[in-house]
């Protein structure tokens, strides 16, 4: 292929767009290489202090359009102390710098400040896009210079962030000009909206297309803006309480029959129930609906409206839809691919699903590859029917609200279970695991899980073999999390070599020992080893027995960072 | 534990996986008895085994007794014995202690549990029914479950290996950080019109880039209305969010206005108004019997009676809430809705004239 001259490789290279394929072309020769980095424009980073900015700027000069990802996975459900870092401002003021013409940036777990944005805003003439995934740190000021700044923005996507609501007028900032918006998610913030104001933009945006409202936007509201937008294909409904019985109900429905387009429905923040069947005409085109920000609808109104929903691919719901109306499910949505039922009432006891529900939607929807699954209870038979009925999933994902208990009809643990899923789920590339495990249900993903990138272990195993049993195993582990399970040193420092191999690892409340820490910081130079200690942190140095409370190693080229706060000790 | 109810298989020999430096061993068969013995004398008032102890053991074995205590959480290990193919280190019936609690066992130098709480003698009612091995270990992780783990005073939440007992449906998992595995803005949505309480540990301290404190999350804020009472010149303020009923509005709009009213009729009429009078005005605010009607602004502006339509979607609308004499209500179209009820149906026909009266 030598022969070639660049500008032909690169327009074959143009065509392949995943961050992987493209990762393995640049590693084919030097000359593969070359052109691959000097093309492309989408980058992805999968921990923020793995790289330093420059080094990727300085590889991908053509770079438009960048995904970050900070904090670990765990930093979800609070385990990760809040100030422990990933702040997004010296990518931006490194991209500034170095006048990047960046179009898109999707940062995930990261602490992004008002002064990010603002930067941000000012720095990029054609940026166009902001996805901003379980973030935090910045307020509605940081979104008014978005708004009022990035004139050509196309999309701005708030998922699940905490943002500082200062009930500014930050919709208000976007110029009378401004008519490019495809997309806008503003569901996460709490505080009120500018209805006028957000009218007027909608109805200065012909091209918008997806929409999702906070709890602010009132349904008569929504019914306006219905009407100006038939187009859209993504509906996030905010509050949705009205009396079904009124002129603007009707109004409703009427907008709604008009939207023809939507595919996906999500939202419903507050919601009176039987408002529900305005919908019921554009049901039957969603592939996708999420209800599992929606309190106090009862199974039977749930049920009710998955009824009509029998294009669905991804189904997002809460626990109280009862195994029945999983059963509902299963009958109704044969295309169904993605599952996720969350918990109504997070204390355990509450749950009003089990391992019925679960059976049920197995043997109904043969195309399920995705599932994370909240319940009360599980059995190693349901497992392993499901195992039999879905070959093809990807990601798995059982969550027992209490996580140590045992199968609940034979009190056996759920090793069988499990073990049924790797072994019959080749394709395997996410796992988590709750219940009452033993080493040997690590034995089994060893074995089996050979395309496994991802495993979260919690309250899980007997001793350091099943975490060993996993490091052997499993050949594509990227990220392995475990918390508040028997794996000690023994185990962490097995095969120090793998890490190298795995984007990070998280253990906390675990065995693993302050001198186990240390041994591997020293055997392993490009491995950041970051201790978390919140407390006693003088004692602590001096002891290398002591138990470390959570440790969280990654590969990094960039070397010991210099942003981690006083209770982060990179050994 | 449901877990333990139904153990019926020999209670096996305790392994330690604390590492051989600390001196820890192995314990064969032969030990587990007196280990197990130990472990049993241990689970009471700390007073009473202590004195059984001190002779038999030296320190060494009381600091490790200490740990066996620990709340650490035990697999099964009975249950799998034929499963094992594996090297025999691992032997059934393994068992797994939190270090970084029976540290916080040296400090104190006795757990302190709870009376309630077991020896195999004075068990569980669950533990009664079992076989005669005791699975007294087991028995420790209810402990948990009970108010006194204050007693264990754990610093970080992350050190306890915390694992809610099955037998005990309504245990609030509030001891265990980050279980189960939801994001914060997940927790709450329980009811829109109920407020769970927060009991997990979500307040971390504030994000110093954060301007100022870290936003608490999705607990529905306190909504206060206006409520004006006829005849009162000053009005009040009411928290819907504290109610979930109308029965609980009205006692409390009763309470709110009832000392003023009294206070105006006696300066007015110069009479105390007996109780039984008093009553009559309030009773009956809901359904348009007593002396007084509750009506209320909504957000389109019209003035609505209270009652008609579920609580929730009520609290979603209403903006300002008045007290009106119930012989001025009849004389006024009030806002419209649907359902009609009995003797209040002309008074529901939507009349932009009411608002300007008042």
């Amino acid at each position: 292929m030598n022969y070639f001259p660049d500008e032909v490789l690169e327009h074959v290279f143009d065509f392949v767009t995943s961050s992987r394929d493209r990762n393995a072309l640049s590693q084919v020769c030097k000359s593969w290489y070359r052109i691959e980095s000097s093309s492309r424009q989408k980058v992805f980073i999968g921990n923020c202090y793995a790289i330093s900015p420059e080094r990727v700027i300085e590889r991908f000069p053509a770079l438009k359009s960048i995904a970050l990802k900070g904090k670990p996975h765990f930093a979800d459900f609070n385990l990760v102390p809040h100030e422990w870092g990933g702040f997004v401002y010296p990518w931006i003021e490194a991209f500034a710098r170095n006048r990047v013409g960046l179009e898109e940036l999707r940062l995930k777990r990261m602490v992004v400040s008002d002064d990010s944005l603002e930067l941000l805003s000012r720095s990029f003439a054609n940026f166009k896009s902001l996805v901003l995934v379980s973030c935090e740190g910045f307020t509605t000021d940081g979104l008014a210079a978005i708004a009022a700044n990035c004139r050509c923005l196309r999309e701005l996507d708030l998922q699940e962030n905490e943002v500082e609501d200062h009930r500014g007028h930050w919709l208000s900032c976007f110029h009378d000009s401004h008519t490019s918006l495809v997309s806008l998610n503003f569901a996460c913030l709490k505080g009120d909206i500018n209805l006028g104001v957000l009218e007027r933009l909608v109805a200065r945006s012909p091209n918008l297309r997806s929409l999702r409202l906070n709890r602010a936007v009132p349904f008569d509201t929504l019914q306006k803006i219905l009407m100006q937008s038939p187009n859209l294909v993504d509906l996030g409904v905010g509050s949705y309480v009205h009396d079904p019985d009124s002129e603007t109900y009707d109004k409703l429905v009427t907008a709604i029959e008009k939207c023809k387009s939507v595919r996906s429905l999500s939202g419903f923040l507050d919601v009176a129930p039987h408002c529900l069947p305005a919908f019921h005409s554009i049901c039957p085109n969603l592939t996708s609906l999420n209800l599992s920000y929606a309190p106090g609808i009862q199974g039977g109104e749930l049920t009710k409206l998955i009824r009509h929903c029998r294009k669905l691919q991804r189904l997002w719901i809460l626990d109280c839809i009862g195994d029945k109306g999983l059963e509902v499910v299963a009958s109704t949505c044969k295309d169904l691919q993605e599952l996720r039922v969350f918990p109504s009432d997070p204390y355990i006891g509450h749950a009003a699903v089990t391992e019925e529900g679960l059976v049920a939607i197995s043997s109904g929807c043969p195309k399920l590859h995705s599932i994370l699954y909240f319940c009360q209870q599980m059995t190693n038979a349901a497992l392993i029917t499901v195992a039999k009925n879905c070959p093809n999933f990807i990601r798995f994902r059982l969550c027992i609200l209490d996580p140590t208990k045992p199968d609940a009809v034979t009190q056996q643990p759920l090793d069988e279970g499990f073990g049924a899923i790797v072994h019959s789920c080749r394709g395997l590339r996410r796992l988590s695991l709750t219940g009452l495990l033993t080493d040997q249900v690590f034995l089994y993903i060893g074995m089996y899980a050979e395309q496994l990138e991802m495993l979260s272990i919690a309250f899980a195993g007997d001793s350091d073999k099943g975490m060993q049993y996993v490091l052997n195993g499993c050949k594509r582990l990227r990220k392995l999390e475990i918390r508040d399970s028997p794996f000690g040193n023994g185990a962490l420092l097995m095969d120090v070599g793998k890490y190298e191999a795995m984007r990070s690892l998280w253990m906390s409340s675990c065995e693993v020992t302050l001198g186990g820490c240390k041994t591997l910081a020293k055997k392993m130079p490009r491995l950041n080893v970051e201790i978390m200690n919140e407390n006693e942190q003088t004692d602590f140095i001096f002891d290398d027995a002591q138990k470390v409370d959570k440790m969280y190693l990654y590969r990094t080229l960039a070397g010991q960072r210099k942003d981690a706060p006083d209770f982060v000790w990179t050994l | 534990m449901e877990g333990c109810s139904k153990i019926t298989e020999a209670c096996p020999q305790l392994l330690d996986l604390i590492p051989r430096e600390r001196e820890w061993l192995v314990k064969r068969a032969d030990e587990r008895s007196s280990e197990e013995k130990k472990l049993e004398l241990r689970l009471g008032p700390p007073g009473e085994e202590w004195s059984l102890r001190e002779n038999a053991k030296n320190a060494d074995d009381r600091e490790r007794d200490e740990s066996l205590l620990s709340l650490g959480y035990f697999s099964n290990g009975n249950q799998h014995t034929r499963k094992f193919s594996s090297p025999e280190n691992l032997q059934p019936g393994s068992v797994w202690f939190n270090q970084q609690l029976s540290q916080q066992a040296k400090a104190t130098p006795f757990l302190q549990f709870p009376s309630k709480t077991v020896t195999t003698r004075q068990s569980l009612p669950v533990m009664a029914k079992e076989s005669s091995q005791p699975c007294c270990t087991k028995v420790v992780v209810d402990l948990q479950q009970s108010a006194e783990k204050k007693a264990f005073s754990p610093p970080a939440p992350a050190n306890t290996a915390v694992v809610p007992s099955s037998s005990q449906k309504r245990t609030a998992p509030g001891s265990v950080v980050g279980w189960p595995p939801i994001r914060s803005s997940r927790k709450n949505l329980a009811s829109s019109s109920s407020s769970k309480p927060v009991t997990d540990s979500q307040n971390e301290s504030p994000n110093k880039k954060v301007a100022s404190e870290k936003p608490v999350e999705t607990c529905k804020k306190g909504m206060f209305v206006k409520i004006n009472m006829d005849g009162v010149p000053i009005g009040r303020k009411v928290d819907l969010t504290a109610y979930d009923s109308y029965e609980k509005l009205s006692t409390v709009v009763d309470e709110l206005f009832r000392g003023l009213l009294t206070a105006q009729r006696d300066s007015s009429a110069g009479g105390i108004m007996s109780e039984q009078e008093e009553e009559k005005a309030f009773m009956g605010v809901l359904d348009g019997s007593g002396e007084y009607t509750l009506v209320y602004e909504d957000n389109e502006g019209d003035r609505m009676l209270v009652g008609d339509v579920p609580w929730h979607m009520f609290v979603s609308m209403v903006k300002r809430l008045r007290v009106l004499k119930s012989s001025e209500v009849s004389a006024l179209s009030l806002g419209s809705s649907k359902q009609g009820k009995e003797s209040t149906d002309e008074m529901r026909r939507k009349n932009f004239a009411a608002k300007i009266l008042f």
